[in-house]
């Protein structure tokens, strides 16, 4: 029964039983289970609503849930798989409990995310010299505040860290950077608005070559997809980094607002294709929607999700945990 | 590019059924399943696509549908003129003060496009109604938003009332009421912060800017991709601040924004302006047609316009223009203009702009080579050659034909086909402004090829219906 169980018995175990890992997942669920606060409590009420009124399962049931899914944006494709799978696994195993059925659901959705694979959720960082981040995403999604934050993070984890302010085309947008890199202590190079934002990434290189940066950060401008030139753009920015430093850029993250619906897979795709992209940073996750887009392009291009942002504080920003993240849609079952 | 089609879904699902002479109530049924699956992709509530589905499923057995010899057609049409019709039959405009200063105030979530949407909307009230508006900068959480507004207000040459951040909204707001009366600003655009609906703290003080304002207008900004929380975001708004319109934003990309359909829905909030891209002068009024259309996953060809105009720089057109008249297009014009389309990206992404096209392209494969080997063909004429095609004799072609590793009837397919479009663009050019018309007609329809029942005045059209194969 995977994760249901091994989550279930970390948490009805009495708080000074657990070994210090099993502290820090409690701590770290506890974490989410805040953030995601208005997510749960919307999901769950419907779950638990939908568990109450039943005592059997069926057609009915089925219809609910898929709805739940739907309603949580992870888009048709991947929950008609999704309930597939669930209705086969309840045929086979001729489950009758809501119990047993409950904890299906939850080990399907964790499946469908896994893939039999292990997912590193860890940034891939170039120990021997400069590890250099590209952010990449259509407009207003988090990007710059998301790079803020990292950053912050990677300083706390004892990293040089410096911020390249590759957005020289919305208004405000250097500035913006240039406010969180004094937040976070780190230095941020800078050109005119304006200017080629490839240029600015090479100035950034060669400045963090010299003052020994560990991580370079490296902000774009926001552009739909569909944009060919911008797009075109993107590439040579991605082209000028990998010329500049051997193996780099060692991650590309692109950055998906939770309210995002099924758009999400046409940016996945299309960024994807321009510049490589690594993993995502899923954004906003503290309001009502729940970015299951994520769970879909995970399902259907492999892209790994690295962090969540959930609050506009300099500390809310999570490294994605699936375990997590699941906990936090339906952490009353647990109890 | 998937355009999962409702017209191409509900013919997959009637192909099953076909051969049976007539349809049944649970062939509609099969139908409105696939209604349902198109609406969910688009983004459309859940919610409001069992209530739509049902009430097109009444229209569809109501309706002779089930008589009619293209039923899929028929329901794709009911569908169509209900999503027109929720989603407003006709744009409603603004609300100005008779007298006196009009005031907007915009809100939303972050990063849905509040800040840009308040410049551009002072530009638009400029233009077209010859108002002399004030920004407002009340957004004093997120850094640099103030920079964002006011840089903007210079790009356009309107002023922006600031305070920095270190005062309440409230008191911006208080200020900026004084400031725009003594400096006869008849319209003040007030850019709020961000934030989530469920946020109680900002919200409140939303609800308290309002009482200060007594705004004319709430436009509440909305990212057109947004997915299903659309509409408790909207509904959570519209709650507490009772929104009079919706500002769609970001419809430049390649969403299908059912979120449109969802939010007039639930909230019954006119859509009232679409926006259409990053410059300031991309705001249009909301047009429910073009909305139901890209609902649908029946293309918008504003996607394709705008990747034209991106690529097709405006002199070197009219210069062709100009060639196309004087019918002394040669094979350097032909050959920039493939570098020109390629420019676009790949050939089948962009016939799927292409409104009632992309569906029925998902199973033909383009070759996109076939550019290159037109390329390769007019690189291996010689300068003389390209300026004056009709030098180019037999002999000619067999050293074309060596020179690209072309075959020598592909060179001639070329020749021939190149001489077919210079005369095309010569009559076109020379036709009067009535057969013109008739062959725009002609266009439209389907299978048609545009020039061949033209009435030429100069001419005798030889080489009617048929079609260069790189079209």
């Amino acid at each position: 029964m995977g994760l249901f169980n091994s989550i279930k018995s970390i948490f009805s175990k009495n708080k000074n039983q657990l070994t210090n890992e099993e502290q820090l997942i409690v701590e770290k669920a506890e974490k989410y289970k805040k953030g995601m606060e208005k997510t749960r409590s919307s999901m769950m009420s419907k779950l638990k609503a939908l568990f109450e009124s039943y005592d059997k399962i069926n057609d009915e049931l089925f219809d609910e849930l898929e709805e739940i899914f739907i309603m949580a944006d992870i888009g048709v494709n991947t929950v008609l798989e999704l309930m597939d799978q669930i209705k086969s696994d309840v045929r086979i195993r001729n489950v009758s409990s809501m119990k047993e059925f409950q904890s299906i659901i939850i080990d399907k959705i964790f499946s469908i995310y896994v893939k039999d694979e292990i997912v590193d959720t860890n940034l891939n960082l170039n120990d021997n010299g400069l590890t250099v981040i590209l952010f990449v995403g259509v407009n207003g999604v988090g990007k710059t505040t998301s790079i803020g934050k990292i950053a912050y993070k990677l300083k706390n984890e004892g990293k040089k860290v410096m911020l390249a302010a590759g957005d020289t085309f919305r208004a405000g947008a250097i500035d913006q950077l240039k406010i969180w890199a004094e937040r976070v202590g780190c230095p941020c190079i800078t050109k005119e608005p304006g200017s080629d934002p490839a240029s600015v990434m090479y100035e950034a290189i060669q400045e963090a070559k010299k003052q020994n940066i560990d991580v370079l950060l490296c902000d774009t401008a926001g552009r739909l997809q569909t944009k060919v030139n911008l797009m075109k753009e993107l590439e040579k920015v991605h082209r000028v980094i990998s010329r500049e430093v051997p193996n780099a850029p060692h991650e590309t993250l692109l950055v998906i607002d939770a309210t995002t619906g099924q758009n999400g897979m046409n940016q996945a795709k299309a960024f994807t294709e321009a510049t490589k992209v690594t993993g995502i940073v899923l954004t906003k996750l503290d309001g009502t929607a729940k970015g299951g887009i994520v769970l879909a392009i995970r399902n259907e291009l492999g892209t790994p999700i690295k962090f969540v942002t959930m609050g506009e504080k300099i500390t809310d920003l999570e490294y994605f945990d699936i375990e997590q993240y699941i906990y936090g849609l339906f952490s009353d079952m647990f109890v | 590019m998937a355009f999962d089609s409702l017209s191409d879904r509900l013919q997959q699902a009637l192909r099953k059924v076909t051969g049976r002479g007539s349809l049944t109530e649970t062939d509609i049924e099969t139908m409105m399943r696939e209604v349902r699956l198109s609406l969910l992709e688009a983004d459309v509530n859940y919610k409001v696509v069992k209530d739509f589905t049902n009430e097109v499923k009444a229209k569809a057995l109501g309706e002779r549908v089930l008589k009619s010899i293209t039923p899929g057609q028929q329901v794709v049409k009911i569908v169509f003129e209900e999503l027109k019709q929720v989603m407003g039959d006709e744009a409603e405009g603004l609300r100005f003060k008779a007298q006196g200063t009009t005031i907007f105030m915009l809100v939303g979530l972050n990063g849905h496009g509040k800040t840009t949407h308040a410049g551009k909307l002072a530009l638009y009230c400029r233009r077209k109604y010859n108002k002399n508006p004030l920004l407002v900068a009340a957004d004093v959480y997120r850094p640099a938003a103030i920079d964002q507004l006011v840089t903007i207000g210079k790009q356009l040459g309107i002023p922006t009332f600031e305070m920095g951040t270190s005062y309440k909204p409230e008191e911006i707001v208080k200020k900026a009421l004084d400031y725009a009366k003594e400096n006869k600003h008849d319209l003040v655009i007030i850019d709020t912060a961000g934030r989530f609906h469920v946020n109680e703290e900002l919200m409140e003080e939303l609800k308290r800017l309002k009482e200060i304002a007594q705004p004319d207008e709430i436009l509440l900004t909305v990212d057109a991709m947004t997915g299903q929380d659309a509409v408790n975001v909207s509904q959570s708004f519209h709650d507490q601040l009772n929104v009079t319109g919706v500002i769609l934003t970001k419809l430049d990309g390649d969403t299908r924004g059912g979120a449109a359909l969802s939010i007039r829905r639930v909230t019954g909030v006119p859509i009232k302006f679409m926006g259409l891209g990053e410059k300031l002068d991309q705001l249009e009024i909301f047009h429910p047609e073009r909305m139901a259309s890209r609902i649908l996953g029946m293309g918008d060809v504003l996607p394709l316009l705008e990747k034209a105009q991106d690529a097709i720089n405006e002199e070197e057109a009219e210069l062709m223009a100009k060639k196309f008249k004087n019918a002394t297009f040669d094979y350097n014009d032909f050959l920039k203009q493939i570098k020109q389309i390629r420019k676009l990206g790949s050939l089948k992404g962009l016939l799927s702009l292409i409104p009632g096209l992309g569906s029925q392209l998902k199973n033909i494969e383009i070759d996109e080579n076939q550019f290159n080997y037109i390329v390769a063909i007019i690189n291996s004429m010689t300068e003389e050659e390209r300026r004056n095609p009709d030098i180019i004799n037999s002999s000619r072609k067999q050293r074309i034909a060596r020179g690209s590793g072309r075959d020598i009837s592909e060179v001639n397919r070329l020749t021939k086909q190149f001489e077919e479009m210079r005369q095309m663009m010569r009559k076109m050019m020379n036709m009067s402004p009535k057969d013109m018309e008739r062959m725009m007609n002609n266009m439209n329809r389907p299978g048609a090829n545009p020039a061949s029942s033209v009435s030429y005045s100069k001419g005798k059209g030889k080489n009617k219906g048929r079609r260069a194969p790189w079209f």
